[in-house]
């Protein structure tokens, strides 16, 4: 228990996975199922960064290939803000022609 | 030292989580969520994450969460329109249940599991997780796809604008 | 930070390594550092507030606090406690939780600031690697707390206030962020005593003469900082003629009073952030401090620690001078209009940085491949810089003599 190795943080980021995917099954407000996407996305990160630091590979490569997680978070980041952004404009279009950001609402292909 | 660190950050990281998917008013999830990224930050310093940790606090925390927040206040949902709540007592349960089984299964699967080796501790990497070793990467090996993610800002700048103005 | 406490821990004769109250003896000093370094915030935040009234007066023709002590400078300290002893009202309609912790969010945002800005050449809390990155992550947590403090007051003025201000500022962060990069691309670090020990102490070292592309970077930062500060031209947050007082609006007594030392603390931060990025920082005549040679560190016995107060000195008069342009433009610049700002912004602050940005990395191919024209460009800003000054001197002077004002030190003032 005492020494934190690459388990503990794995089962964080399992953790948070579950809540982040709870919240999007639960919720019926679509900014709170965007929120709960933005924790699914930060939980990869975690397991991402805590593979990149504790390898499975016996002989991994040194630096350049064991960064990529690294690289690969970076690469989230960037595409979770512009999903939020993209995202948030399309609740805000949707919301001007329904009045509401309930999910089970949108059931149109087309309005 | 690090074990009291992580055991304060996880606590964190997952009781906002939770407050995320379980608070009725999207402002408390926001708040919660930024408080959520800060734990996260905290534990990603200790993955000797340094580049990664700051990232993550000026993006989410300093751009996406304030978007977020901006978004809930502009729609100003009245007290009837957020809907009822659909997360009573025996989902909270069930929610907290699935939760623990997760991690149970999960930390079940991984402990036999051998892991190589702690790269920024036993292999005396210089500066893991620093800037330096970051952008050697990812200008070495990601180029593209570096250049790629310029172009899709540009095209979620574009089209935010357009879905969101309505009249251009 | 962590060297020193090793070398204090070996004083004692213990290994650090294997000592058991090592970790122990960081944490206390940890705390240490950061009891000394939020009192430094606080009380220049508080000589601010009278130094800011003080030239007010002086610059509107009108009386500034003048009767608690000499000049009135025992005024912020009657102030503070004031603002202390206040009942702390918290209105029934808000939202009572987030109204209590915003104002934590921002002093908490505004004070973490100070743990990567150096104050001398050996004076910096941590020496991170991702510095200037630490310090804009930072400072974001500003706008959560303006935020989260307007929209829980449940009071309109408080809302727009906080909507005005939230936009402003992740707007100004923008070029704010682009304009700091260009020291970081000329010194190739991001650490903010590597940026200073990349310049040197005479002014045509400096990053703000270094190309032209540099020199608008220092005053896009400038105008940018001014903006991110809630600071007159760019006050729209806090419209009193329109929206009473804004996000702080429904706050008293000791809450209140942590809005505003943000506000003037924040005075010190982005002039003491200027300073490090474009003016040379702590840098002392004579005695360069580069990577490669240490010239403060060969000293030896008293002439180091005459040199360490030099630096301390040196930073701390560049602060100061740009606090009192801040101030200067506060009193001079009337309000500009929400869509002006967002116009000067989007429209012209963020292209040029762009553009500068791209000019900088144009410009160090070009220097790398004749180094004269580096030279020649420095020295050609700088006479450029030294010529503006004198002449704006002179005119001043000219100024001061035909209106036959004067400033009387003797009387109170």
């Amino acid at each position: 228990m005492m020494t934190i190795g690459p388990v503990h943080y794995l089962v964080l980021g399992a953790i948070l996975f579950t809540l982040g995917a709870a919240g999007v099954v639960l919720r019926r407000n679509a900014v709170v199922v965007l929120m709960s996407v933005e924790l699914m996305l930060n939980a990869v990160n975690l397991t991402f960064l805590a593979f990149s630091r504790f390898p499975l590979v016996q002989n991994a490569p040194m630096q350049g290939g064991i960064l990529q997680g690294h690289v690969a978070v970076f690469f989230v980041i960037a595409t979770a803000a512009a999903e939020a952004a993209v995202g948030l404009a399309i609740i805000i279009a949707v919301f001007r022609s329904r009045t509401s950001i309930n999910v089970d609402e949108f059931d149109s292909l087309k309005f | 030292m690090e074990a009291v660190l992580f055991y304060i950050f996880a606590i964190g990281v997952v009781v906002a989580g939770a407050q995320v998917v379980l608070r009725r008013n999207p402002i408390y999830g926001a708040v919660s969520l930024v408080a959520c990224f800060f734990f996260l930050a905290g534990i990603y310093v200790l993955l000797s994450a340094h580049l990664i940790a700051i990232l993550q606090v000026m993006v989410y925390a300093g751009a996406v969460m304030v978007l977020f927040v901006f978004v809930i206040m502009l729609l100003n949902l009245k007290e009837e329109e957020l809907g009822e709540m659909h997360v009573t007592t025996m989902k909270g349960i069930g929610l907290a249940a699935v939760l623990v089984l997760v991690g149970f299964i999960a930390w079940k699967a991984l402990t036999p599991v051998q892991f190589a080796r702690d790269m920024a501790v036993n292999e005396q990497i210089h500066g893991f997780g620093g800037v330096k070793a970051v952008g050697n990467v990812l200008y070495r090996s990601s180029v593209l796809p570096f250049e790629v993610t310029s172009l899709l800002l540009l095209v979620a700048v574009v089209s935010a604008v357009v879905i969101a103005k309505g009249k251009i | 930070m962590q060297a020193f406490l090793d070398s204090l821990i070996r004083g004692w004769g213990h290994d650090p390594q294997t000592w058991v109250w090592t970790q122990l003896i960081y944490v206390a000093f940890m705390g240490l550092f950061s009891f000394a370094v939020i009192n430094f915030a606080a009380v220049t935040a508080g000589i601010f507030s009278w130094a800011e009234r003080r030239v007010a007066g002086r610059m509107q023709s009108r009386v500034g606090p003048n009767r608690a002590g000499p000049g009135g400078f025992y005024q912020w300290i009657a102030d503070a406690v004031k603002l202390l002893t206040k009942e702390d009202l918290v209105p029934t309609e808000a939202d009572q939780f987030l109204f209590r912790i915003a104002p934590y969010f921002m002093m908490v945002g505004f004070a973490c600031v100070f743990v990567a800005l150096p104050f001398s050449h050996r004076l910096v809390i941590a020496e991170m690697n991702v510095g200037v990155f630490y310090i804009i992550a930072v400072t974001a947590l500003i706008v959560v707390g303006i935020i989260m403090s307007g929209w829980s007051s449940n009071s309109k003025w408080s809302l727009f206030g906080a909507i005005r201000s939230a936009a402003q500022i992740i707007s100004y962060e923008i070029p704010a962020g682009m304009a700091l990069m260009i020291p970081v691309l000329l010194s190739g670090t991001l650490s903010t005593q590597g940026i200073i020990r990349a310049q040197g102490p005479w002014p045509w070292e400096w990053y703000i003469f270094h190309d032209p592309a540099s020199f608008a970077a220092f005053f896009i930062y400038f105008i940018s900082a001014l903006a991110e500060g809630n600071r007159t031209p760019f006050d729209l947050p806090e419209a009193e003629s329109e929206l009473v007082s804004g996000y702080n609006t429904e706050y008293s007594g000791m809450r209140f009073s942590y809005f505003f030392l943000v506000e003037w603390g924040n005075m010190w931060v982005m002039s003491a952030l200027a300073t490090t990025m474009f003016l040379g920082g702590w840098q002392v005549p004579f005695l360069p401090v580069t990577d490669a040679a240490d010239k403060i560190a060969m000293l030896s016995g008293g002439w180091t620690v005459l040199a360490e107060l030099a630096s301390i000195a040196i930073f701390t008069f560049k602060t100061l001078f740009f606090v009192f342009i801040v101030m200067w433009l506060r009193w001079t610049l009337p309000r500009i209009r929400v869509d002006q700002m967002m116009n000067m912004c989007w429209k012209y602050l963020v292209p040029v940085s762009f553009a500068a940005v791209l000019f900088v990395a144009g410009w160090m191919l070009v220097i790398h491949a004749v180094p004269a024209l580096d030279w020649i460009m420095r020295i050609v800003l700088t006479a450029g810089g030294a010529i503006t000054l004198v002449m704006f001197w002179l005119r001043t002077l000219q100024n001061i003599k035909d209106t036959g004002d004067k400033f009387d030190f003797t009387s109170n003032w």
